[in-house]
């Protein structure tokens, strides 16, 4: 099995590379990058001319529902969902039913994603039993069975003692704790942002501060510590300030934001409409803009979905009753790319280095978020050109709950390749 | 009555109302006040409209006043109880409304615990929606009837200090209310606590303060809220006892409002926990007249949503 692709313009931030290269894949995996591999009979042909050819994209937060939920989600629709994005891996969180608290949970995670092929999924586990935020998990264990991180993601753990001993041990492991900053006892029974619009329009606020006191609590623990964390959907200027000025003190802390929060603010809330009801919620615009000012100058590592779907009866509610949660994976590429690379905020190469370099660094995959001889053929090739539009009837997410719907720009996926396999290619061409 | 066009489909609160929808909406409530006063207290202006009363919350005296308005302007009414509703079998608040208007209603009148239900209904019903109170969002007709009895008493709506004490955060008679005024140009001073009054709110036009001696002073209408014990429980102030001693309305304090000031409170009264007793049956007090004017404005209300026009005052 071999395939070429030609003309591409091929761009590998960890490599440093930015040029139009041939690549030439066999038996899963890249056997060879040239400025020309000449095609040969038996030789599949991707034509990559005008286009991006990235290390396969990766989504290090998304929901896939499967184990318990799987009306909402399964691991086959949401795989389909992630190539449709260009996403070639996705780390998928533990808040299932039962919780991935256990090995035998995460093993069922990877087989059943074995079966359906499509991505590499990566089981993100607990860190607490039950994501109970009393005792944590047998992270030894889980490793040895496949899950590459921890996090009550949702559940996030508020017992300081607690996350403490979860850094410890998980520094023996080397793998990272992903949190979810969020002080239940500040954030309550709140629906959005607090402030002006959450007065105005009678809905329960959550402070800025609860996700900013966790931030500030797990930075602290973790100056000692030195073990892995990543802080996952940041969505206060309070948060990349805080982060900043650990990274400038040498405290090792990795952080990614999501698109909705990159490019919503809370002033959508005045519709009650609950697709733009997520966690953390909305903010201000002032937050937005220092969100993609830590996507400029590198505090914010990496762009992740937090995929959440739900079922359109779940969303079709009074605002309060309706669940937290946006999907993501299938929207992602093209809102970044058309809001943020046309608009010069940020370059195409950093938006590699977001979806792919810094996921995969962050999560310890060591051969993937690369484009290398000898390493799996995972990749994104992207057409930066090709006009899109949002629309529901494309998703091969089971869910619609999108607060992109209606959106149109630039920037479309045209292959997206796992192991040697295009295992997504944009129709009509 | 001026010759004004009301252009709502819905009543979903004061934000979406221009100055001239209110005072359309008051001037329409005047005439109707006559109505009242009759012996036989009827016009034909809904003759063969159906309003249903949709009220997911106890409340007594709203849900009754909108069933005599909307029976004094000679519409069939009927009255969705929640308690024995679909909503104990889990029936959503969607399919609840789909299956009443299967009966085509004309309007429905809901009371929610959730802001934004009456919003909500209007993304799938047919019906003209209108919202008699939706969480800590909005009271639409409870700002309208506070504005009428102000307007009765003081002759006018302009140029006055309205200071509204207690617990702005969570009271939708105090939003809409600020929101009305903030549109009729008048002054308005919130009053309470920091933690029941967040100053973000001077950004719709009020100031904030924390002494009610200061709020109160000059005001031409004070008007208290009811405090709820649950906030006590869940740490907004520390007791009962200490919310009375910094926020009720008292003579004393009542004496540094304007000589012509007026007391109002939207019910149900905590005699002797916001209001002193005998401030409550004072001649300042509009509370009474503010019932009474809350079917006329009712009235007016449902009148302008579907009335047949020249039908309304024979």
């Amino acid at each position: 099995m071999k395939l070429l692709i030609k003309n591409g313009r091929l761009i590998d931030p960890a490599a440093g590379v930015d040029r139009v290269m041939d690549i030439l894949v066999e038996n899963g995996k890249i056997r060879e990058i040239a400025r020309t591999i000449k095609k040969a009979p038996g030789i599949a042909v991707i034509d990559a001319r005008d286009m991006v050819v990235a290390p396969g994209f990766i989504d290090m937060h998304v929901h896939l529902r499967e184990p318990g939920q799987e009306n909402k989600e399964s691991i086959a629709s949401g795989a389909r969902a992630a190539v449709h994005g260009g996403f070639t891996s996705l780390a998928c969180m533990a808040n299932t039913e039962p919780v991935n608290d256990n090995r035998s949970v995460t093993e069922y995670i990877i087989a059943r994603a074995k079966q359906v092929g499509l991505a590499n999924i990566f089981p993100v586990a607990a860190v607490s039993k039950g994501q109970l935020g009393e005792n944590i998990v047998e992270m030894a264990d889980l490793v040895a069975g496949g899950a590459v991180a921890f996090s009550d993601d949702g559940c996030c753990v508020m017992k300081a003692d607690l996350i403490r001993k979860a850094l410890e041990y998980a520094k023996m492991l080397n793998v990272p704790i992903i949190e979810h900053p969020e002080d239940h006892s500040i954030s309550g029974e709140g629906q959005v942002n607090e402030g002006f619009i959450s007065y105005k329009y009678g809905l329960r606020g959550m402070l800025k501060a609860a996700e900013e006191v966790i931030v500030a609590r797990d930075l602290i623990l973790q100056e000692r510590i030195q073990s892995r964390l990543h802080l996952t959907h940041l969505s206060t200027a309070g948060s990349v300030e805080l982060i900043r000025n650990a990274r400038q003190a040498k405290t090792p802390v990795t952080c990614d934001a999501t698109p909705h929060h990159l490019l919503l603010n809370e002033e959508l809330l005045q519709t009650y409409n609950p697709v733009y009801k997520v966690k953390p919620p909305l903010r201000t615009e002032a937050d937005r803009l220092e969100l993609i000012r830590g996507l400029q100058d590198g505090t914010i590592d990496c762009i992740a979905s937090d995929h959440a779907p739900h079922t359109r009866d779940d969303k079709d509610k009074e605002f309060e009753y309706a669940p937290f949660g946006v999907i993501g994976m299938e929207t992602s590429f093209p809102v970044i790319h058309d809001r943020l690379v046309r608009t010069k905020r940020i370059t195409i190469n950093r938006l590699v280095e977001l979806f792919s370099t810094n996921p995969a660094r962050v999560l310890g995959l060591k051969d993937r978020g690369r484009v290398k001889p000898g390493f799996p053929a995972d990749l994104t090739i992207l057409n930066l050109a090709r006009r899109f539009k949002i629309e529901e009837k494309d998703f091969r997410s089971k869910a619609n709950n999108c607060p992109f719907l209606g959106w149109e720009g630039q920037g479309a996926v045209e292959h997206t390749i796992v192991a040697g396999n295009a295992v997504y290619s944009r129709k009509g061409r | 009555m001026k010759d004004r066009t009301f252009r709502q489909d819905h009543l979903l609160g004061i934000e979406h109302l221009s100055v001239d929808d209110i005072e359309t909406i008051l001037e329409t409530a005047e005439a109707f006040i006559e109505v009242s006063s009759r012996d036989v207290k009827k016009v034909p202006a809904l003759k063969g409209k159906t309003v249903v009363n949709l009220f997911f919350e106890n409340s007594t005296r709203t849900r009754s006043s909108f069933e005599i308005a909307a029976k004094r302007l000679s519409a069939d009414l009927i009255n969705f109880n929640s308690s024995v509703s679909s909503l104990k079998k889990g029936e959503t608040l969607k399919d609840t409304v789909l299956t009443l208007e299967a009966m085509n209603p004309h309007i429905i009148v809901i009371r929610h615990s959730a802001s934004g239900a009456p919003h909500y209904l209007t993304t799938f019903a047919r019906s003209s929606i209108v919202n008699a109170g939706d969480g800590f969002h909005e009271h639409p007709t409870q700002a309208l009837l506070d504005a009428l009895t102000i307007q009765q008493r003081l002759k006018t709506l302009r140029g006055l200090k309205i200071a509204i004490v207690g617990d702005i955060l969570h009271s939708r008679v105090a939003l809409s209310n600020i929101l009305l005024h903030q549109k009729l140009g008048n002054e308005i001073a919130l009053v309470g606590p920091p933690s029941l009054v967040p100053v973000e709110f001077e950004k719709l036009g009020a100031t904030v303060t924390y002494d009610i001696r200061r709020g109160v002073k000059n005001a031409d209408v004070v008007m208290m809220l009811r405090v709820q014990a649950e906030r006590g429980a869940r740490n907004y102030f520390p007791s009962i006892r200490e919310y009375r001693n910094l926020f009720a309305i008292n003579r004393e304090i009542f004496a540094l409002a304007k000589k012509t000031a007026i007391l109002m409170h939207p019910g149900p009264i905590n005699r002797d926990v916001e209001i002193e007793t005998s401030m409550a049956d004072s001649e300042q007090s509009v509370i009474l007249q503010q019932v009474t004017n809350g079917i006329a404005v009712r009235m007016a209300v449902l009148y302008l949503l579907k009335g047949e026009i020249h039908e309304a005052l024979d």
